[in-house]
């Protein structure tokens, strides 16, 4: 688990019904750190993202894993080696949390063989790192919105991918559950050592989570590096059309984004 | 893992419990089915009966008349539940079973064409409603494709094909020979009476055919149920996958039509009936449950009605299906859902 998977894009085009969202695009998602794509709506940071997991076949260019494109690899093959959290993910009506965990193991059966010992073993560890274990038995819908999304992400550990992808895994929770997810993240990357890739909305959050962020505007990334290179009031002003103060955040030291508005001026 | 244990444990068992008590209903009613009639048997005369040791006039009306009509029963009511709970599992809508979007009707349609036009009779009859139902199917599928399949768009279009295709029946009905269209009524409605070995042989082939396709399938259909985005990230081929299960669904409801008839709004309400009962997707409860709805209401299609009177078992099922549609209907809009 230690070797370390290369994820990169290389003159990525990907488009919606014609309507090109990414142009040309090359990425290197750093092995065995967090890498969070932030930008404006509609920057095509989500369409990168499911570029990046499959989800989109791209106009030209290629996404590769270990140097492969992705689309030549066998799906379950690919699924071991790059997981995903879509947006909204939906559970069907009724399903327990243990059963739902265990859904994230499909890629790991075979076409005959019934749930194997690693399989118990895998769902039990996801649900303990967590902290939904004594949610086992209970149904999805009847949980919070930050039950939920542990429970999600309990499925994604279950997959064990060397790679997971994430599209804004926070929206909908309020700050002591973002902060939750983002713990439980943080903790998987440095204990596990998996690559996570993730969209986040929240600047601040994203600047203090990230060891390499992507900024993106207009379909293209207009930077990319550690957040203390890249979030600048300089960057912000290309990628959001805001002014910005940046200042370091006082828990950690990572630049901080505050921005001044119509009605405020600096000073 | 204890923990998951317990957790699946506690399910299955109820999951289990329903099945047993299902089962059990379903040998109950499949025993008053050989057993009471003009004819009435016991209980000792009958088991003697099945197991080879019954007089020649027993043998004769369990055997040959009641048995075979029995076992069809058995046999189309697990192909049209196992038909709709996979259409409403695969279009995640209630309203997407065969037999509301048109594929049943298909069959009857293109069996009545046989029926009325072409002169035939007999098991070419049932090749036609087996291709009538393929040919609906796929009509409804490519209509509504779309880089992807929407549940919702498939019920419209398989709604606006269903229309189409009743007009083009009720067009071949009104030509036809009052005689002949009394012949042909049984393809509208479905019905059992009269059901010989040689049909049941048919549809015990091609059902158990089907079968083991849908076990083999039914993983993958657990993880359609996640929705397509998270399918594909478990690697499943999402389309490819779809496509086989409808196939599958498809094949199964042809069959039975071919077999029988439409016996309405079986597809429709097994499924749901059954994910009342245990949640999630219930493959094997809903198949229980389509046979003892079929079995049951061929029974009282046969002796509870007053008078006498006998009627085709798609009446039956259509006088309690419908109010179980108009009721889902009603309740679904109430929670925002539909």
């Amino acid at each position: 688990m230690t070797e370390s998977h290369t994820l990169t894009a290389a003159g990525l085009s990907l488009s919606y019904d014609g309507a090109p969202v990414i142009d040309d695009l090359d990425l290197v998602v750093p092995p065995g750190s967090i890498s969070v794509i932030v930008g404006a709506n509609a920057c095509g940071k989500s369409t990168l993202l499911r570029g990046l997991a499959r989800l989109m076949k791209p106009q030209g260019g290629s996404v590769q894993v270990d140097g492969r494109d992705i689309h030549s690899y066998p799906s379950k093959q690919l699924a071991r080696l790059v997981g995903l959290l879509p947006q909204q993910p939906v559970a069907p009506a009724g399903i327990t949390v243990a059963d739902l965990v265990a859904r994230g193991r499909y890629p790991h059966q075979g076409w005959f063989a019934g749930r194997s010992a690693a399989d118990y073993a895998a769902v039990a560890h996801a649900l303990e790192q967590t902290s939904t274990a004594d949610l086992a038995g209970r149904a999805v819908e009847e949980l919070s919105g930050g039950q939920r999304q542990r429970v999600w992400i309990a499925m994604a550990l279950a997959q064990e991918p060397e790679i997971l992808l994430l599209d804004e895994p926070t929206t909908f929770l309020d700050v002591t559950h973002q902060v939750e997810v983002l713990d439980l993240l943080m903790h998987l990357n440095r204990e596990r050592g998996t690559t996570i890739v993730m969209v986040l909305h929240d600047l601040n959050l994203a600047a203090r989570y990230a060891d390499h962020l992507i900024v993106m505007a207009q379909g293209a990334i207009v930077a990319s590096g550690s957040p203390a290179e890249v979030i600048t009031a300089e960057t912000v002003r290309t990628a959001f059309g805001m002014e910005s103060l940046i200042i370091d955040d006082p828990v950690c030291g990572s630049p901080m984004v505050v921005p001044v508005g119509r009605f405020h001026h600096l000073g | 893992m204890s923990v998951v244990a317990v957790a699946t444990a506690s399910r299955r068992s109820r999951a289990r419990t329903v099945t047993l008590v299902l089962f059990a209903a379903v040998l109950v009613m499949s025993a008053l089915s050989l057993a009471v009639g003009a004819y009435s048997v016991s209980l000792p005369d009958l088991l003697a009966t099945l197991v080879g040791q019954g007089d020649s006039k027993n043998e004769f009306i369990i055997l040959r008349l009641r048995l075979p009509r029995l076992t069809m029963a058995v046999l189309v009511g697990l192909a049209f539940a196992l038909a709709g709970a996979l259409f409403q599992s695969l279009l995640g809508n209630p309203l997407a079973s065969p037999d509301l979007i048109g594929i049943t009707t298909g069959a009857s349609a293109s069996a009545v064409f046989a029926i009325l036009v072409l002169g035939l009779s007999g098991f070419a009859v049932s090749g036609f409603a087996f291709a009538g139902a393929l040919v609906v199917a796929s009509t409804i599928y490519l209509l509504s494709w779309r880089s992807g399949i929407a549940g919702y768009r498939f019920v419209l279009v398989g709604v606006g094909i269903a229309f189409m295709v009743q007009s083009t029946l009720g067009y071949l009905l009104t030509r036809a020979d009052v005689r002949d269209a009394q012949g042909a009524l049984v393809w509208m409605v479905g019905s059992l009476s009269g059901t010989l070995w040689a049909e049941v042989a048919v549809a015990a082939i091609s059902i158990g055919i089907l079968i083991p396709v849908v076990v083999l399938l039914a993983p993958q259909l657990r993880m359609l149920q996640l929705g397509d985005d998270t399918a594909r990230g478990l690697g499943v081929r999402v389309n490819v996958a779809r496509v086989l299960l409808l196939g599958v669904a498809v094949a199964l409801a042809a069959c039975a039509t071919a077999a029988v008839g439409p016996i309405a709004f079986v597809a429709f309400v097994a499924g749901p009936i059954a994910r009342r009962l245990v949640p999630g997707i219930s493959l094997v409860p809903s198949a229980l449950i389509g046979v003892l709805l079929v079995v049951t209401a061929d029974f009282a299609s046969q002796h509870l009605l007053p008078g006498g009177t006998q009627v085709p078992v798609g009446i039956i099922t259509g006088a309690i299906g419908a109010p179980y549609l108009l009721w889902l209907l009603a309740t679904r809009r109430s929670r925002g859902e539909a």
